[in-house]
Formats: structure tokens, sequence, C-alpha cells
């Protein structure tokens, strides 16, 4: 093998990095992440072990909420380090450290939502509307996701019961659709069907109305204190805490009452593994894997002993009269 | 093109390039998840890296042969069975993470787990076959058993294909990173398609 040694004044204009090429190398790294063995081609992007830090962008500013506390329990929270940089949202990504990365200069303001179909009175929320029409209140609820993960988090925000009775749901609302935002400008990974985990954006959800209307369900606008940070559906997103995580559609601008069940995206993808309901069940495995058991992510490393039972509906047991008489096995 | 040659402290220097790469990478990881410096999910990420890890150590010790060929140099071939004995190394964190960390320890559901899910039977079907390849790795045991051993050791094949499978199975879509390791692995077989109709037929 022929090695010359080149001076390091030996470069050529050509050889000088492009500039925009240079601001996003950390995806240019990740895609040509066969460079490197071991390690290298982990592509964890942990703050200890990463290589390629990010100096240049400024996070995401959140701000404090007024708010209505939740009455403490006894659950122990999930650490608000980790609930902002575990996420699942392909729309930056599909590593759980992506969104956090990639969603630092996502704009959450102007913000439109709109609620309309089958209402009396269709609606127009602006940014500000978001934290002004409703009061707002904090629930700790714990989020169980699909991938037998679970986290206890403190939520801020409202019933979206509050937001229906406003738009005054006509007799043929059967069901609410949701949609996220679309901005491939804004989100790479709707840019890029490798990148966006080959989903078919905008990403959709649904509900029944009654699960829709159900005391539990929330619309929220922050966690811990504070604006919801974008990683986390900034600026405002779906809880549902009895169903698995990915009901909980994030940075949505529609909602829409129909008559029909919605489609929903993850059913679309891979209808066998997830279905419309998607309530947490541990008698109900998914087909690649058993839901009896969850791990807690709190704080503690490695060794942490965080494997407890999963529990149906979440433990959210009031929910059960919704689905009584149905067949949890045949709608999952 | 002059024709590659390595001295032989300069196969000693790799080599200890590869231990160092290895072990260096696996303590950094397990530290820094001991010290919850892991991202949210350390536990995840440990199997993500150890899955990954054994997967380039296998691609590695697979490009051996091929390499060996293309630039008409055997030496290439002295890295092979070190390349692969950490491929083995990383497996064997893997499954031991999985069982420690991600099952802790319930015994009865790893039972249920690999008899019941289709990737995991796959993965831990790659992992009996890597052990197999191990503990006949010796020279001694490679003189003892002939021609059988040729015939074990092509098992490599398969276990990439395996292993290929295992990691398409357990992810939710499909993205880039997945894609380029079925390109890599599907070049590295097709490379060898001589050899694997020869063993297969």
């Amino acid at each position: 093998m022929l090695i010359k040694k080149s001076g390091r004044h030996d470069y050529k204009e050509s050889q000088v990095t492009d500039e925009a090429i240079y601001r996003d190398r950390r995806r240019l790294l990740k895609q040509m992440g066969f460079i490197g063995a071991g390690a290298l081609l982990m592509q964890s992007k942990a703050s200890a072990i990463n290589l390629f830090a990010e100096d240049d962008t400024q996070a995401f500013e959140t701000r404090p909420l007024n708010y209505q506390n939740a009455v403490p329990d006894k659950q122990i929270l999930t650490p608000e380090n980790k609930v902002t940089s575990h996420n699942n949202f392909y729309e930056f990504g599909t590593d759980k450290s992506d969104p956090k990365d990639n969603a630092q200069a996502f704009k959450v303001d102007p913000w439109t939502l709109r609620i309309e179909g089958e209402v009396e009175a269709p609606l127009t929320l602006s940014f500000e509307d978001l934290f002004k029409l409703f009061p707002l209140e904090e629930r700790i609820y714990r989020l169980r996701c699909v991938e037998a993960w679970s986290m206890v988090i403190p939520w801020i925000g409202f019933p979206l019961s509050a937001l229906l009775e406003q738009a005054k749901p006509l007799s043929n609302a059967k069901y609410v659709a949701f949609e996220t935002l679309y901005d491939p400008q804004q989100m790479p990974g709707q840019r890029n069907r490798f990148i966006g985990g080959g989903i078919d954006y905008p990403y959709e959800e649904g509900l029944r109305i009654d699960e829709a209307a159900h005391s539990l369900t929330l619309l929220s606008v922050g966690l811990y204190g504070k604006t919801l940070p974008p990683q986390n559906g900034a600026p405002i997103r779906l809880v549902v805490p009895w169903k698995y995580g990915f009901k909980s559609i994030k940075s949505i601008v529609r909602i829409r009452l129909q008559e029909k069940q919605p489609r929903t995206t993850w059913n679309r993808l891979a209808p066998q593994e997830y279905g419309f309901y998607a309530n947490v069940n541990p008698m109900v495995d998914h087909p690649r894997w058993s839901q009896a058991r969850e791990r807690r992510i709190d704080k503690g490393g490695l060794f942490a002993s965080n494997r407890i039972d999963t529990q149906l509906f979440n433990g959210y047991e009031e929910v059960a009269p919704l689905y009584k008489g149905m067949n949890l096995r045949h709608h999952y | 093109m002059r024709r590659v040659s390595f001295s032989s402290l300069q196969i000693t220097l790799l080599k200890a390039l590869i231990h160092i790469s290895c072990l260096g990478t696996a303590l950094w990881f397990y530290y820094q998840a001991t010290l919850d410096n892991l991202g949210g999910d350390p536990v995840e990420e440990i199997l993500h890296f150890t899955g990954i890890s054994t997967l380039n150590m296998l691609l590695l010790s697979l490009a051996m042969s091929p390499l060996a060929k293309a630039l008409r140099q055997a030496q290439f071939i002295r890295f092979r069975r070190l390349l692969g004995l950490y491929a083995f190394f990383f497996a064997v964190l893997h499954l031991g993470s999985y069982i420690l960390f991600e099952l802790q320890l319930e015994w009865s559901m790893l039972l249920s787990e690999i008899i019941e899910r289709p990737y995991i039977t796959v993965g831990f079907a790659a992992w009996l076959i890597l052990l197999t390849m191990t503990l006949t790795s010796t020279q001694t045991i490679q003189r003892k058993m002939g021609k059988a051993w040729q015939k074990v050791h092509n098992g490599v094949y398969l276990t990439a294909a395996l292993i290929g499978l295992h990691y398409m199975w357990s992810v939710k879509t499909l993205t880039a990173k997945p894609m380029l390791y079925l390109g890599l692995l599907m070049l590295a077989l097709w490379l060898r398609r001589d050899k694997i109709r020869r063993w297969l037929f």
C-alpha cells in the first residue's frame, strides 16, 4: 500500500469542507456509520460518549407555567433528563436520542390547532390560546411504551373533554382523529424515509369519542413545571395513560371529529402488531415480544432493578367500563 | 500495485489494536452504563451496542478471506480467528446483558421468550453456533477434528444470516442502519457464494 505523506499546508481549495456539509456533519456521520468498527458504529449519542458534541445549536427554550399542582402520591418520578432524552418521535429520527438532538430548533410559535369536522362550533387555537383557554393542571401519569419500558411523568395540561365541550360535537361524531404537524423542512424524518422509519407522514392517531371524553385523557402543554420541549411533542400533545405510548400523538395541529373510525399510523404500518385500541394489556402480547412485564425507567444505571408487572389498562382501572363486553384480544 | 505485506511486528500491533479497541469500548460502555450516563435507558443502549458490535466483528472476520484473495496476501487470514472470537465476546455480553439487565434473571421468561419469539430463537441459535466455533477454535482442536472442523466453521455463514435476521426482526421499522447492515451481510455472503454452495450441497 502506497502511503503518501502530506503536510498540513498541502490542502487544496477543493478539499476544504463546504460550510453546509460542516453544519450537517452529525447527520452525515450518522449516515456513513459504517466507517468505523465497534463503538463508532454504535453512534450512541449519550452525552458522556458523544464524540461529535453539538456545540453550536442552542437548546430549545421552555418557560415556566402556572398550574394547579397534582396531589403527591408514592410513585417515583422518572428524572426530567430521562423524560426529555429518551423519546420516540420518528419525525426527528428513530434512535431514542435523535429527537432531542434534532428538534431543538423546532418552531412552535406561531402554532395553529384546528378543531373541526362533526362539531357545532369549529375552533382555531393559536399558540397563546393553548396555555390560556383552559386552566392548567398537573397530572402524574404512568407512560407505558409498547416496547415494554415505562416512565412516570408529571404532565401539565387540560382535559381533552374541556376542548371538546367548547367545540360541541354533533351526534354523529363517533371518533376523534388527531394529526401531527407535517413540515418536512423542520422534520428530517418526514424528508427522508430512512430517517423517519418508512412511516407515511403526517402521523395520525385516533380515539373513540367516549375515550376522548374520559376525564383521564389529557392534552398536555408541559411537563416538570415548564412548557414541553420539542422532543416531547411541543407545543401540545395528547396523553392517554391507559394506552401504549404511540397513541399519545405529539405536536398536534388538527383534531377532527368524525363518524368513521380514523386510520392510525402504526396500525397502517403493521396492522397485525398495532391495533386501533392499543390498550395496555399484559395478557395480550405483541407478536414479537411479551407485554407481561415492563422495565420502569427511573434513576439508577444498569444495575437498578426496575422490572415490574404490567397492569391491565396500565393500572387505570376506571377506564374498564369503556370496554365492557369487548374482546380485548381481538381489539388489541 | 505493490503488494500489501505486514511485518510480524505490524501484525502484533494490529492484533493489539483489535484487543484494545474491543476491550476498551466494552469497558467504557459498561462503565458509563453503571454511572447512568448512557441516555434515558442504559439497558437498551448496552443491548444495542453489544449486538451491533457482534455484527461488526463478524463482518470484519468475514471480510478477511475475500480481502486476502483480492490483495493476494494470505496474511489477512491471521486476523480472522481473533476477529471471530471478539464477535463471540460481544455476543456473550449481548446475551448476558439481556438476561441480567433486561430480564433481570427471570429464567422462566428467558425460556419462554427463546421458544415463543422467533427473533429471539434465531438470535439464540446464532449464539450457539458461535459458541461451538469458539470452543473448537484452537489449532490443536482444529488438527484433531480434521475435515469436520471446516464443516463446523463454515457455520459462520449461517450465523451471519441468522444474526442479520435477528436484527431486522427486532426493530420496529427498517431504517437506514439495518438496511445498511443487510446490504453488507448480503455482500459478505455473496463474496463467499461458491464456498457456501459447496458447503450446502
